[in-house]
């Protein structure tokens, strides 16, 4: 009798565990990892990724196939059409090109209708080919200016579009959360992919990616031991969080790639990386300035729920990996999107 | 005689009802009765009830009563009073202290003025709470032990919510309210601060912390491996070791060459537990008010090593020498 009973207490309590077991692990990603280490050993200074995860994610970042780049002969776009602006010291061949890429890159479903007067392809009336405009500039201002962020690899309409005409990924200031009225918001605490499902405030963008100087400092640890009059409040800090959560969540990478985590301000003990993020946000900034300057043509459709343009923040082109389209080399079929007319 | 290799307690003790010593003049009648219950008697006595509440224990279930139902409330608004968004979104919602532009002054209610109230029931229930252990051991002629120990953990509610707020100038410095929030404040009070890990009071915190486990553990362990020879009998072996208490104290000595009494491991656990509340509440304190970076204190005192550098770390701060 007595042995049945203990049997039953081992079975039971085997059971309970193994439940409790599996409801555990059903969070949790399938084993094993990679882990490349980055920093001295012993820091804890380590990539962690999933090669079953990172499958999925490398099949998604493929760059498209180029066409041929085309010789820089013959007559001038700004010279045989109307209205070239930005492009007219390509050869007819090399615009007819890009413009074909473009399309390939931002409407391929659309074709040219979608920026152009199929009648009149000069006709600055559809409001999409004006953004293009700015866009285009705003390209090769990134791939001319901005190479302490994407170094001489560059970007291109794809690194963005990725065929469609609106990124995927973009944001606009979010009023968050349906609430009473009379509560004032608190910005934070709901479940948001914005910041990696975290409680931390969800739309960090609005204060530091937006069209802003540092009026809003991301950097809210003290640089001196002992306190100096440094009024940081630990609600500043969980904004600087939020937004950290969105660079870690987009670039597919931890904490580790930028900071080394003992001491998350030291710039000495920060691997390069944390150089170039610097250089991103300022960067990200400038672009959406650019995004503002034509908002007054854009259709609600490209606004968000308080009426601010759809902008550009890390996810946009990063898309789960540390390098968009993990590193490809599009620009170089592309040198007019570096403001070269090419050989 | 009883077999203690179990996980579960194996020995029920079942007596006729318990009611406990007659109470003398002010004490309110204790209430509820009593019954046993099988299952109740695995995890501890089979015997619930009669309970006293008393004064302090009613007022404290109210106090505490209003401070979860202004909590829950303020969740519940939170997300429009949709029923299915509150359960879904529950680990995530709080009740968040005041913006630091009210200071310590007293906000709108709701702009943080419910924190300050839910912050004001809560401590009131625990205040409470604390009087009640207090005194319900004094009236069973009991030492107060467990209230001061309660007090201790009291010490480090009141640094994360009152005391260090209030030196700092501002609400906004305390804890939300809520099941991620709060850890993920912790998260950024660590950060904004330089790393709480570098805190020499947070590394005493867990010291006593992970030292309670360890010696719960062994405790538990020992007394219920020579339980055989009479090792339940603790008390009664302080003064009067038997076999029990020898083995157990041989056991030690064989193999850590010490060894705690049946008096000393109760003192030594004791102490562990309030320790890691006093010295973490102690730390908290320190964080902001006299300290602002705890990785740079540590530099400063010799505490946090310097390692080489390695290919590829080694940033240079965009901003130096321009005015931050």
């Amino acid at each position: 009798m007595k042995s049945d009973k203990i049997k039953f207490l081992y079975c039971f309590n085997s059971l309970a565990f193994l439940t409790l077991a599996a409801i555990l692990l059903v969070g949790c990603e399938m084993p094993p990892m990679d882990t490349a280490q980055q920093g001295y050993r012993g820091t804890g200074m380590e990539t962690v990724t999933n090669p079953t995860i990172m499958e999925k994610i490398i099949a998604a970042n493929q760059a498209p196939p180029s066409t041929p780049p085309l010789p820089a002969t013959g007559p001038k776009a700004g010279a045989v059409y109307q209205n070239v602006q930005v492009l007219g010291d390509l050869s007819v061949a090399q615009f007819t090109r890009l413009m074909a890429s473009m399309t390939q890159w931002i409407s391929p479903e659309q074709g040219c209708g979608y920026c152009h007067n199929l009648q009149n392809l000069a006709s600055d009336e559809v409001y999409t080919k004006v953004v293009a405009r700015s866009m285009l500039l705003m390209t090769i201002d990134t791939n001319q200016n901005w190479q302490d962020h994407v170094g001489d690899t560059g970007v291109t309409c794809y690194t963005c579009h990725r065929g469609k005409n609106i990124p995927e990924y973009v944001w606009a200031t979010d009023p968050g959360p349906k609430h009473v009225a009379r509560l004032t918001p608190a910005m934070q605490n709901t479940a948001a992919e914005s910041v990696a499902y975290s409680s931390l405030p969800f739309d960090p963008f609005t204060p530091y990616l937006d069209d802003v100087d540092d009026s809003y400092p991301i950097r809210v640890i003290s640089d001196t031991a002992l306190p100096t009059g440094s009024r940081k409040s630990i609600k500043e800090a969980e904004w600087t969080y939020g937004l950290m959560m969105h660079m870690s969540d987009s670039l597919g990478v931890n904490c580790t790639y930028c900071h080394n985590s003992r001491a998350f301000a030291e710039w000495e003990q920060s691997p390069y990386a944390r150089q170039n993020a610097w250089h991103a946000i300022r960067h990200v900034r400038k672009m959406n300035k650019t995004i503002w300057d034509v908002a007054d043509i854009l259709p609600d459709s490209r606004k968000g729920p308080l009426g601010d343009p759809l902008k550009i923040y890390c996810m946009t082109c990063h898309q789960g990996v540390n390098k968009p389209l993990l590193g490809a080399r599009m620009l170089e079929n592309y040198p007019s999107l570096a403001g070269k007319t090419g050989e | 005689m009883a077999e203690y290799q179990n996980i579960f307690t194996s020995v029920q003790v079942r007596t006729p009802g318990e009611p406990g010593i007659s109470l003398g003049r002010g004490n309110i009648h204790r209430v509820g009765g009593i019954r046993f219950s099988y299952w109740a008697g695995k995890l501890g006595d089979a015997q619930i009830g009669p309970i006293y509440l008393g004064f302090t224990g009613i007022l404290s279930l109210i106090c505490g009563f209003v401070a979860i139902e202004i909590i829950g409330l303020n969740m519940w608004a939170s997300v429009n009073w949709d029923p299915i968004e509150f359960v879904r979104m529950l680990p995530w919602l709080a009740l968040e202290p005041p913006p630091p532009q009210y200071g310590l002054s007293i906000p709108p209610l709701h702009d943080g003025g419910w924190w300050l109230l839910a912050g004001f029931f809560l401590t009131a229930s625990i205040l409470l709470w604390w009087v009640r252990t207090y005194n319900r051991a004094k009236a069973l002629g009991m030492g107060s032990h467990l209230a001061w120990a309660f007090a201790a953990a009291i010490w480090l509610y009141l640094v994360l919510g009152l005391i260090r707020p209030v030196l700092m100038g501002s609400w906004a410095e305390a804890v939300p309210f809520g099941i991620f929030p709060h850890l993920d404040w912790t998260a950024a009070f660590s950060i904004r601060y330089g790393n709480l890990f570098y805190n020499p009071f947070h590394m005493l915190s867990i010291a006593f912390l992970y030292g309670s486990t360890l010696l719960f553990a062994m405790h538990g362990a020992t007394v219920l491996a020579v339980s055989r020879y009479g090792g339940d009998r603790e008390i009664d072996q302080i003064v009067d070791r038997g076999t029990a208490s020898e083995r157990a104290a041989l056991f030690w000595r064989w193999t850590m060459g010490f060894n705690a009494t049946m008096e000393s491991i109760h003192r030594w656990a004791w102490w562990f537990a309030v320790l890691t509340v006093i010295t973490g509440g102690i730390g908290i304190l320190l964080t902001g008010t006299v300290v602002d970076n705890w990785y740079l204190w540590a530099v400063k005192h010799g505490v946090a090593p310097a390692y080489p550098v390695v290919e590829g770390v080694g940033a240079v701060d965009p901003e130096a020498g321009a005015s931050q």
